[in-house]
């Protein structure tokens, strides 16, 4: 019995089919003007791959700066820009975009049965919206950068700094609408343009996690595009709302700020969390165990979500009350992410679990995101987040969950669909090293600043007491891996580009709709309109296809 | 080991020579959340251990060669109770528990000694109720415990102490308070752990805790000679604040005697409890606030005293407990030497009748 579900047609005679997405029109027009969702996904993984790196590039500086205690590779200033536009980059030019803008993008219309999104035009414009934002970023930065870190706290970034806050504040809230319009368009997407047959529990959890996160982007981006505002015009005209000699209030642009950026949080993780339902069913050839719990999971974070925004400021001096309800509303958030990981494991019962790379990396992601997930709840219990929150902890903490999660995540369904997306295998054995690389050098990296941050190390310091740093040094080694660890799938990814083998329709026997179609698929996706006559995960139906297919060739 | 480089090995002995997990326990309160911390440790490893322990067995045992065939199975309802109702009672076991520690960090008791604090960038300015003045550093005693009074002149910036296991922001425009009673004398770090510009990781400083005994050495051989409530009350004095707030019946505002922790009648209505954050508050935005029964004729202060200047003042009248030494500043030569005149106040003044009418508590 071979290890592998891996079935690719026979290497001599298989081609790529000559008519797909790809190659139906030709020139940097036909890609620049393209209405069709797979393509704009192309663009957005380009793009996001970019600013991927350039965010990468931040980090590396910012732990080679940490090796020793003093601040001597940059000035404090220098320091601060550089740990700004990591998490600008990272956040609003990577991590929101990253799985629903690319995956999301591609595989939605494909997993419900349909041709396209339901509003193409604003798919591209979400794209050239993303493409904006991107460029004022590195307006800002070539134009001298911005320090007063990714959270814009007031009043340091209306009334104290004089670097440029207005225009990376552009940036944002431009990225803030293309990734409105992009949950705009899943939401009409998924309501309206559902193949025959395909009901609402018969849709992958890739979809339902992916609808959930839109709602969170349609409903709370508006909030931040709106503090953002009000800090322009602060440090414009200084309309005083947040000031406090003024009558205004510092701590009203915090809650407007939380407000977005904690459901931010879970638009960054649930797509990931849709992208792991679909590996751990197909490499362990079984459907989701508990899909109606992992469904409702998803929408219950995004609603609780929104109610718990309260708990990054437990130690600013909102009132001891509701300190009580924002830490209880916290502890009923992490519950459905509990549910998610334990239905996850029991998909793997009775399975019959093969371990290629994307499964590495589910595997990578379930023990990550578990050690990220518990460590939030030390950080929503009100008496510990006293002496955890600014430290190294909530960095180690969130870091887990977005680098360790939707890192993770996100490459392991990047392989998992790149032979859809290409038409070609990548090479198996270099991509286990990759995804086992990745692991180690992220642990190393981010396990030891849990430790520094219960010994006290503050978040945003170039410089600290010496004896913190063994541990950094540990974690500037690690750094080095990792980055390794995500060089690697460029490399051997475009290599496959030209070189990996011939994937056929569906190399995983994968069960999604998407897999039912050529690869790379056809313009219109399918070349006559599926109809949804099965449940999701339907590994009889699939088996049943196949003999069909056999017994009207033979 | 000669193949491996001196200076790492140096560094890996110094770090199995001082290897902490947590830093010292140096307050009451630190044992305390360090129970809760470990608890939560204890939790999250047993349920980390349950996940790798059933993913790898699951691996082993139904890995496709073993088991070639998957079984389909649609879910449990039972199981999903369980994985629901078990994670969400921990959870809750350590909300209840956390929040316990929450109040208590943030409850400071009646006997608690106030120190005020005023984060600027990028230092932190320390006004003991004695008059001792420290920048980036905090001198206290063993066994008495602790309120800060925490506010920021520009930023927001936090002040933490790690070893005390307690952190408070401070804030522009408002009073915070956090309180602690240290337990073991030493010398802590203290952080500035909310991001607050260029010089942010420089805006750190010591917890000097020192015994009963050597604060009070301490505090007779760094006292500027004057209590924070004695500047207060030049201040009171030079800003001519007795013009008006001295009690007289024709006076134009209100006596300050005892007004501190009274409940105030408001003219828009409504009554007001005078703590710290009003008495500031009256003074920067006085039209906000007009007792009941007068005009509102005061001039704002906003931009004309320092936050130091609003504790000192603030320090004064809560511990004002007659309207006789207002009407002693009304003439405010009697208080200030002839040498300095006008000069503003809270500079370094020998203070004449300093010790009287048993006006400042302490």
């Amino acid at each position: 019995m071979s290890d592998t579900i891996v079935s690719l047609p026979d290497q001599r005679t298989a081609r790529i089919p000559k008519t797909n997405y790809l190659s139906k029109e030709n020139g940097l027009l036909s890609w620049l003007l393209t209405g069709d969702h797979k393509r704009i996904a192309i663009l957005y993984l380009i793009s996001i791959t970019c600013f991927f790196f350039v965010g990468g590039a931040l980090a590396g500086l910012i732990r080679l700066e940490l090796l020793t205690p003093q601040s001597d590779l940059m000035a404090t200033d220098t320091y601060n820009k550089v740990f700004t536009m990591h998490g600008v980059v990272m956040i609003f030019l990577f991590l929101v975009p990253s799985v629903p803008a690319t995956l999301g993008n591609f595989f939605i219309p494909m997993m419900i049965g349909a041709k396209d999104l339901a509003l193409p035009k604003v798919n591209l414009l979400s794209w050239y919206l993303y493409i904006v934002g991107g460029i004022l970023v590195l307006y800002t930065m070539i134009s001298g950068g911005v320090d007063t870190g990714w959270t814009f706290t007031t009043p340091l970034s209306t009334h104290y700094v004089n670097t440029n806050v207005l225009s990376t504040g552009l940036a944002v809230f431009v990225a803030g609408f293309s990734s409105i319009f992009t949950g705009l368009n899943f939401i009409v997407t998924i309501h309206k343009m559902r193949a025959p047959g395909m009901t609402w529990f018969r849709m992958p959890l890739f979809v339902w996690a992916h609808y959930a996160a839109s709602i969170l982007m349609v409903l709370g981006t508006p909030v931040l595009a709106i503090a953002i505002v009000l800090v322009a015009l602060e440090r414009t005209i200084g309309i005083g709302v947040f000031d406090p000699t003024k009558g205004g209030d510092p701590l009203l642009f915090q809650h407007l700020f939380w407000f977005y950026s904690h459901p931010a949080v879970y638009i960054m993780i649930l797509p990931g969390m849709g992208v792991i339902s679909e590996t751990i069913s197909t490499f362990s050839r079984k459907r989701v165990f508990g899909y109606t719990a992992v469904a409702f999971s998803s929408v219950a974070i995004a609603v609780f979500g929104f109610f718990v925004w309260a708990h990054h400021m437990f130690i600013m001096g909102i009132s001891n009350y509701s300190v009580l309800i924002f830490s209880l509303l916290t502890m009923l958030v992490a519950v459905p992410s509990a549910i998610k990981i334990f239905n996850w494991t029991f998909t793997l019962y009775k399975g019959s679990i093969t371990f290629e790379t994307p499964m590495l990396y589910t595997f990578g992601f379930m023990g990550l995101f578990t050690i990220g997930g518990l460590t939030g709840v030390f950080l929503g219990t009100s008496g510990t987040d006293i002496h955890l929150t600014e430290t190294y902890f909530i960095v180690a903490h969130f870091h887990f969950v977005m680098v360790g999660g939707m890192l993770m995540a996100f490459l392991a369904g990047i392989h998992f669909w790149w032979p859809k997306m290409t038409g070609r295998m990548y090479p198996e054995k270099i991509s286990q090293l990759a995804a086992v690389v990745t692991f180690i050098g992220f642990n190393l990296t981010f396990f030891p600043q849990f430790i520094l941050g219960t010994l006290g190390m503050p978040r945003r310091y170039a410089s600290y007491p010496p004896e913190f740093q063994i541990l950094n040094v540990f974690s500037t080694a690690g750094a080095t891996v990792l980055g390794v660890g995500y060089l690697l799938p460029v490399l051997y990814l475009t290599w496959s580009l030209k070189y990996g083998e011939i994937a056929g329709d569906n190399p995983w026997q994968a069960t999604g709709l998407e897999w039912q179609t050529q690869s790379p698929p056809l313009t219109e996706n399918f070349a006559e309109p599926p109809i949804m006559d099965h449940e999701a995960y339907d590994y009889d139906w699939l088996e049943g296809q196949k003999e069909k297919e056999v017994a009207s060739v033979g | 080991m000669s193949h491996i480089s001196p200076i790492i090995w140096q560094f890996l002995v110094k770090w199995m020579t001082n290897f902490a997990l947590y830093p010292p326990e140096a307050s009451k309160i630190a044992p305390q959340m360090d129970a809760l911390f470990f608890f939560m440790v204890l939790v999250s490893l047993i349920g980390l251990t349950i996940v790798i322990l059933l993913v790898t067995s699951f691996s082993l045992l139904y890995n496709k060669k073993r088991h070639p065939v998957a079984v389909q199975i649609e879910g449990s309802t039972l199981l999903e109770a369980t994985w629901t109702i078990i994670p969400l009672g921990l959870f809750l076991v350590m909300f209840v528990w956390g929040a316990l520690i929450y109040f208590r960090v943030y409850t400071p008791p009646a006997n608690a000694m106030n120190i005020y604090v005023v984060g600027k960038q990028w230092m932190w300015k320390v006004e003991h109720p004695g008059g001792q003045h420290e920048i980036n550093a905090l001198h206290i005693p063993t066994g008495q415990p602790i309120q800060l009074t925490l506010i920021s002149q520009d930023v927001f910036h936090s002040f933490s102490i790690p070893a005390f296991r307690v952190k408070r922001e401070a804030i522009p425009g408002r009073y915070t308070t956090v309180w602690f009673e240290a337990t073991t004398p030493g010398t802590y770090h203290l952080f500035c752990t909310q991001y607050c510009g260029t010089e942010h990781s420089h805006m750190t400083g010591d917890i000097v805790v020192l015994t009963p005994e050597d604060y009070k050495k301490w505090l007779a051989s760094s006292t500027s000679g004057a209590s924070l409530a004695q500047n207060g009350e030049r201040l009171f004095a030079s800003l001519s604040c007795a013009a008006c707030h001295n009690a007289r019946p024709d006076a134009r505002g209100p006596s300050l005697a005892s007004v501190y922790g009274s409940k105030l009648p408001l003219s828009s209505g409504g009554t007001v409890l005078a703590d710290d954050a009003y008495l500031r508050e009256a003074i920067l935005n006085p039209s906000q606030h007009i007792t009941q029964g007068y005009a509102p004729i005061m001039p704002t202060y906003q931009g004309q005293v320092s936050e130091e200047g609003v504790i000192a003042l603030v320090e004064y009248i809560r511990n004002l407990d007659s309207d006789y030494r207002v009407q002693q500043t009304t003439n405010t030569t009697v208080l200030l030497p002839e040498s300095e005149g006008k000069a503003p106040a809270g500079q370094k003044p020998a203070v004449p009748n300093a010790a009287g009418q048993g006006m400042v508590k302490q």
